[in-house]
């Protein structure tokens, strides 16, 4: 048989394809983050707490009103992202002439209180949510088994990666993004209504948190803290990539999880600071991130 | 500006307040504590639910003892051993603590045990499970209630691998807490037979457990040994359905708590074997017990909650008897007094601190078998406290093994 460092190929490939599951996640994770900050400029640290808040919303759509696992999956973005609109107008913007270091506190006190209170209403165990009947059993891929639900995690997260990716790097809508990113004081001037734009950028990023926690919810138990330590992986990922970089937060995303993946065999101990390994590594050499441009 | 220094005033006497209220406190009140983490990922194996458990207690036993008022002081360590002994020392030392009772998380437990002998204050640990609260870190004023690893391993190790699952590969968590565990268990394995063929050793809190879980399938092992806890134990074993490994090796949970199973579901956990030190549904005293705390807390309670109702009782119950909140006469008493109520039967306190009691190896029920909410397990095996606990091993000085 075949082997990598003692491990026979099928193990390896195994591993590979669980690490792009948790890139998928990580790469939908930080593609939001890289747009709130590339317009915004602010570090969504209340980015994880949306996450947590997609999967609650779900699991709390089936108990109480029975909302399918389908509606779930567009109406949980457009409600929490709703909510995150909510916050723009009220809390971040209120901020939004003062240093990034105030945004990264405001959001950062605003995810402790959204924990804080789940937590508190709906305790630390947990809820599970049923796996979709339609994405039930699982492929064998001759070298592994992969349960179809994980297969659809990782179709779904990359097909609405690159939709994001290609709506802001191909279309007239995403021109003026990139435009109210590069100066936005001028892009107004032209008539074009640059608060509007950063109201609905936020919304949208807190969406695809929100969408990814959906995507979560039936593979892991849905707590009050699932989003905790997710959010700091997503960090090193967003800084790997180079901040406000789509294409970069994507890729990196997806790397970073098979870099991950492949660390669990070969030491599982590491692979929770095996990102963060990376992270320093790039700033040491590659200070505005591997797909970033340095500020002038 | 003058916002500033007026509500700083206002913060400073907010303090000073404080500060009285801990002073008076005193003479006339038998003060009882509770550290516990009750915000974190243990936050419902006692927490908010424990301090319900220790006031019912309070409020079963009369509210007074020897006169004096019985006073709660709550407080989260937030699984942070300084904050733990930080607030234990200030308690000792201000507001005087009579007793206190130990919550989650086998580290911070050793800190507040070490304060306890420094401060000799009664200490009871109600959530933590490391053994070794009764061997290298045992003190005099330790009583460690509820269950431990020993006791874990002892009920579910022995009794799967008796069963015929005779090779084990162990999924640990990656801290004091996970070794003890995984060697406890490992030792069980081998003395009925089996073999431990290896361990993956995971990050506490991981996200994903599917690549361990790969792992452990590819040792070929018979039974998968989850030597872990709170979500990480729920996230393993859903992980562990969802990739189908539980059809070709048998999990075992070394240690789950009744909030674990209800978050999972039978239908993830349905099957599995677990060492438990109480279940609500075991005869009439432990129901009537469980739905009066079910009618306040809208869950029944884990063997923590029923252990930190029980830890109560029996303290009071000791200083009544011996007339008074003197820890050395309280000790002495409580290790040669029996204890009986809804969580223990003839259990006592052995010399190096361990609560010998009943232990109960339960198998999770399948969704059929179920009948009402919470009607969750089926008694496999009762096991005396003697066989649950061990011998002693003579780690602890106050209690040299027999020769």
């Amino acid at each position: 048989m075949t082997e990598i460092f003692g491990m026979p190929l099928v193990v390896v490939l195994g591993q590979l394809m669980l690490g792009l599951v948790n890139g998928a996640f990580y790469a939908l994770l930080s593609l939001g983050l890289a747009v709130i900050f590339g317009l915004l400029g602010v570090v969504n640290f209340a980015h994880g707490a949306f996450y947590t808040l997609g999967a609650f919303a779900a699991i709390l759509g089936f108990q109480w009103f029975g909302v399918s696992y389908w509606v779930s999956l567009w109406l949980v973005p457009l409600v929490v992202g709703a909510l995150g609109i909510v916050v723009e107008r009220v809390l971040l913007t209120r901020i939004k002439r003062l240093e990034p270091l105030y945004g990264l506190l405001l959001t950062f006190g605003l995810a402790l209180a959204i924990v804080g209170l789940l937590q508190r209403v709906f305790g630390s165990s947990g809820f599970s949510y049923p796996v979709p009947e339609a994405l039930q059993g699982a492929f064998n891929l001759g070298f592994m088994i992969l349960p179809k639900y994980r297969a659809w995690v990782i179709v779904a997260s990359i097909a609405v990666c690159f939709g994001t990716w290609l709506i802001i790097e191909r279309t007239k809508l995403g021109a003026t993004l990139r435009a109210a990113t590069e100066n936005a004081p001028l892009l107004q001037s032209f008539g074009v209504n640059v608060p509007l734009l950063v109201m609905l950028t936020y919304g949208a990023g807190v969406a695809l948190a929100a969408l990814a926690g959906v995507l979560a919810a039936p593979v892991i138990v849905v707590t009050p803290d699932m989003g905790v330590s997710l959010v700091t992986v997503v960090f090193a990922v967003v800084v790997i990539g180079g901040m406000g970089s789509i294409l970069g937060s994507i890729v990196t995303g997806l790397v970073l999880g098979v870099i991950e993946g492949l660390t669990k065999v070969f030491y599982p101990e590491a692979s929770n600071i095996v990102v963060f390994v990376i992270m320093a590594l790039v700033l040491l050499f590659r200070p505005a991130g591997l797909f970033g441009r340095e500020q002038t | 500006m003058t916002f500033t220094v007026r509500s700083m005033g206002l913060a400073a006497a907010a303090l000073y307040t404080a500060t009285l209220a801990v002073a008076t406190a005193g003479p006339n009140e038998v003060v009882i504590g509770d550290i516990d983490d009750m915000s974190g990922t243990y936050a419902d194996v006692m927490g908010a639910g424990g301090v319900e458990a220790i006031k019912m207690a309070i409020a079963d036993f009369g509210g007074t003892v020897l006169g004096k008022k019985i006073t709660l002081l709550t407080v989260d360590h937030q699984n942070k051993p300084d904050v733990a002994s930080s607030k234990f020392r200030e308690w000792a030392d201000q507001s005087g603590l009579n007793l206190l009772l130990g919550g989650s998380n086998t580290g911070v437990n050793i800190a507040m045990a070490k304060v306890a002998a420094a401060k000799h204050v009664p200490f009871f640990s109600i959530g933590a499970g490391g053994a070794s609260l009764t061997n290298e870190d045992c003190t005099a004023y330790t009583v460690h209630y509820t269950y431990d690893t020993t006791a874990l391993a002892n009920g579910t190790a022995t009794t799967i691998a008796k069963a015929g699952g005779k090779t084990w590969y162990y999924l640990t968590a990656d801290y004091a807490f996970g070794t003890q565990l995984q060697n406890a268990a490992s030792k069980v394995v081998e003395s009925n037979g089996g073999k431990n063929l290896g361990a993956v050793r995971v990050p506490l809190g991981a996200a994903d457990f599917s690549s361990f879980l790969l792992q452990a399938q590819g040792s070929r092992a018979q039974v998968l040994g989850l030597a872990n806890a709170g979500t990480d134990f729920s996230n393993s074993l859903k992980a562990a359905n969802e990739f189908g490994i539980t059809k070709t090796m048998k999990p075992a949970a070394l240690l789950a708590f009744i909030n674990n199973i209800d978050s999972l579901g039978l239908q993830a956990a349905q099957g599995l074997y677990l060492t438990t030190a109480f279940y609500w549904d075991l005869d009439a005293e432990t129901r009537a017990f469980g739905k009066r705390y079910f009618a306040v807390m809208k869950r029944y309670p884990s063997m923590d909650q029923a252990g930190a109702y029980s830890a109560t009782l029996t303290y009071l119950k000791a200083v009544k008897a011996v007339g008074s909140t003197d820890a050395e006469k309280v000790m002495a008493e409580l290790k040669k007094s029996k204890i009986n109520d809804v969580f223990a039967k003839g259990g006592y306190v052995r010399a190096d601190g361990v609560m010998i009691h009943k232990m109960y190896v339960m198998q999770v029920k399948t969704p059929q078998e179920s009948k009402y909410p919470w009607d969750y397990y089926k008694v496999v095996k009762v096991m005396d406290g003697e066989e649950a606990f061990g011998p002693v091993t003579g780690l602890c000085p106050l209690a040299p093994a027999a020769h």
